[in-house]
């Protein structure tokens, strides 16, 4: 077996393997911690209030939205692109369609996928200058805040490089990175990935129920 | 002393809700564009969710996902200490007022009040509770009232204002429909707001009684994180409540009060209620849409500062706007009213911690700008400890504003 063969069969399997069952057991071991029973009675119903804290908190409130442009922009600049370039770029498409799934489909045309990728790094750049410049960030970041957005900002950058079409070493550089990357994830606070829904979810039952929307 | 206490506490409180939060957080410090305290100080020690540390070490350590694995490869964080706890004291207590302003502006949607109210009980527990606050929650535990309203001292208080004020006021009758409570904020130095809620029941025709054995809706309590304390308040207005047979209790203008019975009340005693509960402004408001409530007109212009324990974190946010457009001739919305809205400074227990009050001060430079905006005249609440820190900071200030209370006005407006 050749290193290609190796870092595109058993080492990503292995990884995938790793951030799958690591993701799952992260979330299922947070939602056993538990709960009590909510005994006083609701003014309103919870439902509503999870619906709606989760869609409102896509998007600060007017009044906290002048305070936070940078980084709203920011972060809508880099979450929307690296998932656009990972879901849409072609050899991702063709890779989901070899490894993963089994089918693929409509990839963006190579311009717009750089694109992408000049975008999500643009993004990336200004929200990890926010987090070194930033003295609250600077105060509340620790290393995983750091080896979390490095990591994917190497990931990035290897992509970038294995652009250069026929560069074996280069994909494979680029893999080893996204494997790398799929193995920190599930230990890490990427994990905000998922646990957003469920952290917004339990503020929106809370305050549904009193009738408020936090 | 130790910090196990404190630890063995945040551990036994951290369920799936608190166990999310704490992994959802991406430490992006957004919290500190909508913390008062961050505002004024500029400090980023202020930043709310920074003010959580202990409580994030301890969960890291012992109960997050994977925390038995990474002790086998011996990447286990460390421990929380007792001088972390001691330094932190200061950001649990003193600058954060638990009012919950900082969810709104966080991605995730964390609740970081709940947690900073979680981290209280721990410190508590821990004796890292700050001493004047403690020493106010306790003699709420031996006298009935955090500044010494003894059942004897609140029926002198009562006589004495059914005849200062000329109004009847029942107090310990057997059976009452309505259970009516006070604040000891009130109670010695608003006494009026008690007098005027007397009014306002016997305006409505209600068959109500305040009581010697459930009379203090104050929760100082909820406020340190005792918990000893907080079931021995709640438990003394349910026992007073079920004996009278009352179907209603009525809180009064306080913030945390509401939310200690209102909404933990049931949670704390382990069953549900079994009568309502109403803030004395969703009270005023019941009358008001049941045609109960007949008052003359409010000239001069006012605006109204929404406690956040009753608003933002209450939900009443309504109430005391349908009562105000009912009567107030000239009524002003600040900006940020409603849940947005900025808070007084001196909740939370703040108020009681005095080494706090340079910082309090300073924070109530915000809520002078937001009233002094609208151009109105008198700023009215509907809590008794906003009403406190607003006339302590505009004894402070010199400031030219009326501060008013949302019943007394009322009652001063009763139509007979």
């Amino acid at each position: 077996m050749s290193f290609a063969q190796f870092v595109e069969g058993p080492l990503w399997y292995a990884s995938a393997a790793i951030f799958v069952v690591g993701v799952v057991w992260h979330i299922v071991s947070v939602l056993r911690l538990g709960g009590r029973r909510e005994l006083s009675t609701p003014r309103t119903g919870a439902a509503g209030g999870v619906i709606s804290a989760n869609l409102r908190h896509f998007f600060p409130s007017g009044t906290f939205l002048k305070r936070t442009t940078f980084h709203v922009v920011a972060g809508y600049l880099f979450h929307l692109a690296l998932f656009a370039l990972l879901l849409f770029g072609a050899p991702h498409v063709e890779f989901i369609k070899q490894h993963v799934l089994g089918f693929g489909w409509t990839a963006f045309p190579h311009g717009v996928f750089v694109l992408s990728a000049e975008l999500a790094i643009a993004g990336w750049i200004m929200l990890y200058l926010r987090r070194l410049m930033d003295p609250v960030l600077r105060l509340i970041s620790d290393a995983d805040d750091h080896i979390s957005s490095l990591l994917v900002f190497v990931v990035m950058l290897t992509g970038c490089m294995a652009l250069i079409q026929g560069v074996t070493a280069l994909r494979l550089i680029h893999m080893l990175t996204f494997e790398a990357l799929l193995v920190y994830f599930p230990f890490s606070r990427l994990m905000h990935t998922f646990m957003f829904v469920f952290s917004r979810s339990y503020t929106g039952a809370a305050y549904g129920r009193r009738g408020e929307t936090l | 002393m130790s910090a196990q206490p404190a630890i063995d506490s945040f551990l036994n409180e951290t369920g799936a809700m608190v166990g999310s939060y704490l992994e959802a957080c991406v430490h992006c410090g957004l919290c500190a564009e909508a913390c008062h305290f961050h505002e004024m100080s500029g400090d980023p020690r202020h930043t709310p969710i920074y003010k959580l540390k202990p409580l994030f070490k301890a969960y890291k350590r012992h109960k997050a996902p994977f925390a038995g694995l990474m002790a086998l490869f011996g990447w286990t964080p460390a421990e929380v200490t007792q001088a972390e706890l001691e330094e932190w004291q200061e950001l649990i207590y003193d600058t954060c007022t638990i009012c919950g302003r900082c969810t709104l502006v966080c991605p995730m949607g964390i609740d970081i009040a709940s947690l900073v109210a979680l981290t209280r009980r721990g410190m508590v527990d821990a004796g890292l509770a700050p001493p004047d606050l403690m020493a106010v929650t306790e003699r709420s535990l031996k006298e009935g009232s955090p500044l010494g309203v003894t059942p004897k001292v609140f029926q002198e208080r009562i006589a004495w204002l059914s005849d200062e004020y000329d109004v009847e006021i029942p107090l310990d009758k057997k059976q009452a429909d309505v259970l009516v409570t006070a604040s000891s904020i009130e109670t010695m130095k608003y006494p009026e707001s008690l007098a005027a809620m007397a009014k306002v029941f016997n305006h409505a025709g209600e068959n109500w009684t305040y009581h010697t054995h459930g009379y203090e809706a104050t929760n100082f309590g909820m406020l340190a994180g005792s918990r000893e304390v907080t079931r021995a308040m709640v438990t003394r207005l349910v026992e007073t409540a079920e004996s009278i047979g009352a179907r209603l209790v009525v809180l009064p203008e306080c913030g945390h009060a509401y939310g200690a019975l209102r909404w933990n009340g049931a949670n704390i005693i382990g069953r549900p209620l079994p009568f309502e509960v109403l803030h004395i402004s969703e009270y005023l408001a019941k009358l008001m849409r049941e045609g109960r409530l007949k008052l003359k007109p409010m000239t001069g212009s006012i605006t109204f500062h929404d406690p956040c324990q009753i608003a933002r974190r209450g939900g009443a946010t309504a109430a005391p706007r349908e009562v105000l457009s009912g009567f107030a001739s000239d009524f002003r919305e600040m900006e940020n009213a409603g849940k947005a809205n900025w808070c007084c400074g001196g909740g939370g227990g703040v108020s009681t911690i005095s080494r706090a009050d340079a910082l309090r001060h300073k924070v109530f430079e915000i809520k002078m700008r937001q009233v002094e905006d609208t151009g109105a005249e008198a700023l009215v609440s509907s809590c008794a400890n906003c009403r406190q820190t607003f006339d302590d900071d505009k004894a402070h200030y010199q400031w030219d504003r009326k501060i008013e209370s949302l019943v007394e006005i009322v009652a001063e407006h009763l139509s007979n």
